[in-house]
């Protein structure tokens, strides 16, 4: 089996998409069996650790509430902390579902079948989180209508030209389209399940989500007409949620904010981020539930291309950003970028530019790139590098005021910091309910792409 | 259960066929539902206007302002210098009272009220929340009437509420307040009307050079 793709360095013939000589039946039946058989024992232990992880988060918020923002360790001229850290760490990570579903799509990258269905529903779990933190943010949630332009008898709208209204309206079509996309595209696969289903309950259930699908030519040209549509919409949206969210810094006036180059600097460190998050829950995944077969090691190799080219614009966006502050002769920018990276906080500097920088370019050796044990740690420490990343921008640019009697050196509070824990309870909760409850390859689409599915013979001419 | 056997694949009535139809009419039905009941029920032209505590003593303006023709500041003495307009201590109703109707047993809590100085509880009516700075001084001396916010209180037996004091009835007259702005002298003229406000209300603007803020430092600071 391994000889099949590590002698595939022929360029004239795809590597297959899908390994083990599957026929259409045993891909449904393997797909399928963690829906219908007992979840394992680590699936409950795992939940039960990630369901004590959203009660922490859920008594973290709500001690939030209750005693007002001053739980968390912010003050002036630090006025954002973990709570915009996380924000943009978990929206970043969202990126890689739609990166991969909508932009590899219209692409024909063929190779994304079986893992757009794993990245979307990380993406729309990602997306909660960073709900999380910015409804929580305003401090006095129960007006967090606010944020939306909704008549009131105060007669105040937002200001429209503030990135952070844009900001609301990105991540909350962001948000819609990625769930409406998710559930398109699991409609033929809930189906399958139902029609599987061995107990009325999963049928009854399996058979409302997937709305009257019966498989019909009508249905399919439906489907592949919306789903079409529907990465055409998200297509954008890739690259413009994450400049919007780079805006909500660099449409302000802060030196190490005020920046032309974040908006494709953040796109690239959130698809960066995003593809390092696939690869962490995919390397497990496919371990624990024995698809290796379809998330094969072509896939995990591309994906950490991916991370290794965006881990290199990201790197060059670092190098530039000095070089910019050096060559603009504006000494409010020079100091901003020698504080940040041998100032109070040169360590957060240090740790992200190790992480990001150095350590995906290890991608470059096919063995590193193929090898589970090194793309797991890799991935990993690129999703600290990212965390890293958003907090050096965020809180080393304000710490130093442009008044020295208001500079302040911010550490988080116990409650930022099991907030923050507590956003991985959230995200992990949803997460492992949709290992066990949902199709986590696109079933369907995997057996799009198998020889079975193409009449023509190897090497026969189209 | 047996698992070789399989489901019948007709779980759902047929009536299910119709189930989305109903449901986004139902949702549909339900935000207009929501949105009118914030709309009507929650503002505050439904919730403040009208409000009309009872008083400790039946004091009547109308008696006092119609019939009898004080003016308001006689009693609200602090209205043209003050932010705060303030509710008269006993000390001014002891001026007329302490001749006029002592039997009456209302007068005669105002007596208890004088004679051990223990201020009367009055029950305050038109109640800005605490983050708004409301000047009254400021209002008065620039032409508005006490009427403009306090409505016909002259012909009120017991004071209520005749305006929702809301945000947006603020900037309503903040973002044009030539509608409603008067010369001073007829401020607490309850009864005056312009032949035409709108001419008026501009010249009076020029005049005194009204330019109301809309900043949010304006009114929370």
């Amino acid at each position: 089996m391994s000889a099949l793709v590590v002698g595939n360095d022929d360029p004239s013939k795809r590597t297959p998409l899908v390994l083990g000589g599957h026929d259409f039946k045993s891909v449904s039946d393997i797909i399928c069996r963690p829906v219908e058989a007992k979840a394992p024992q680590w699936w409950m232990i795992a939940f039960g650790v990630a369901v004590s992880g959203l009660c922490l988060l859920i008594a973290m918020l709500s001690k939030l509430v209750w005693s007002g923002i001053g739980v968390w360790g912010l003050n002036n001229p630090v006025m954002w902390g973990w709570d915009l850290v996380g924000f943009v760490f978990w929206v970043g990570i969202g990126h890689a579902g739609t990166l991969i579903s909508a932009i590899l799509f219209l692409f024909r990258q063929k190779w994304r079948t079986s893992i757009n269905r794993f990245a979307e529903a990380m993406t729309i779990f990602a997306v909660m989180s960073a709900g999380i933190y910015i409804v929580f943010h305003v401090g006095r949630v129960w007006v967090a209508y606010f944020l939306f332009p909704i008549p009131n008898s105060m007669g105040i709208w937002p200001n429209f030209r503030s990135p952070l209204v844009w900001d609301v309206f990105a991540v909350s079509t962001y948000f819609t389209i990625s769930l409406l996309f998710w559930f398109v595209g699991l409609i033929p696969d809930l189906a399958t399940i139902r029609d599987r289903a061995t107990t009325k309950t999963r049928k009854i259930w399996y058979g409302i989500f997937s709305v009257g699908w019966r498989g019909a030519n009508r249905h399919w040209m439906n489907y592949e007409r919306a789903y079409l549509i529907l990465a055409a919409l998200s297509t954008p949206l890739v690259l413009s949620v994450h400049s919007i969210v780079s805006f909500d810094f660099a449409v302000s006036q802060v030196p190490g904010w005020h920046t032309t180059i974040f908006p494709p600097y953040f796109v690239a460190g959130a698809i960066f981020s995003g593809f390092a998050m696939v690869v962490t829950l995919m390397v497990a995944a496919r371990e624990l539930f024995n698809m290796k077969d379809f998330m094969t090691m072509h896939h995990l190799e591309t994906m950490n291309k991916i991370i290794l080219a965006t881990g290199t614009m990201v790197g060059y966006a670092y190098g530039m950003e000095f070089f910019m502050a050096w060559f603009s002769g504006n000494t409010f920018e020079q100091y901003a970028f020698i504080n940040r990276a041998f100032g109070p906080y040169y360590w957060a500097y240090w740790t992200m530019v190790s992480c990001n920088v150095i350590s995906p370019q290890l991608f470059w050796f096919k063995k590193i790139r193929r090898s589970i044990p090194m793309m797991f740690i890799i991935s990993i420490f690129v999703n600290i590098g990212m965390w890293f990343e958003r907090f050096v921008i965020t809180v080393t640019s304000l710490h130093r005021d442009f008044l020295p009697s208001s500079w302040f050196y911010y550490s988080p509070t116990w409650v930022e910091v099991c907030q923050f824990i507590g956003s991985f309870g959230l995200f992990l909760t949803f997460f492992l309910l949709f290992l066990k409850f949902l199709p986590i390859i696109a079933i369907s689409e995997v057996k799009g792409v198998m020889p079975a599915a193409n009449p023509h013979q190897p090497g026969e001419e189209h | 259960m047996n698992h070789d056997e399989p489901v019948s694949n007709y779980v759902f009535p047929k009536w299910v066929n119709k189930l989305p139809l109903y449901a986004l009419s139902g949702a549909g039905l339900l935000l207009c539902l929501i949105v009118f009941v914030f709309w009507y029920w929650f503002s505050p032209k439904n919730l403040e206007v009208g409000y009309a505590p009872v008083q400790p003593i039946p004091y009547s303006h109308k008696l006092h302002v119609s019939e009898l023709g004080i003016d308001c500041r006689y009693c609200h003495t602090q209205v043209e210098n003050s932010s705060h307009s303030n509710i008269p201590s006993t000390d001014t109703c002891m001026n007329c009272h302490s001749q006029i109707k002592t039997q009456s047993p209302d007068i005669l809590k105002l007596k208890d009220s004088y004679v051990n100085n223990k201020p009367i509880q009055w029950v305050k009516v038109h109640n800005l929340p605490d983050y708004v700075y409301f000047n009254h001084s400021r209002h008065v001396t620039a032409g508005i009437s006490c009427y403009s916010c306090h409505g016909r209180v002259d012909q009120m037996e017991r004071v209520h509420q005749v305006k929702p004091l809301s945000m947006s009835w603020c900037l309503e007259c903040h973002r044009a307040p030539e509608n409603h702005l008067r010369p001073r002298e007829f401020v607490t003229k309850l009864d005056w009307k312009a032949d035409n406000q709108l001419e008026v209300g501009r010249q009076i603007k020029e005049a005194y050079k009204i330019r109301p803020g809309e900043d949010c430092s304006t009114c929370h600071r």
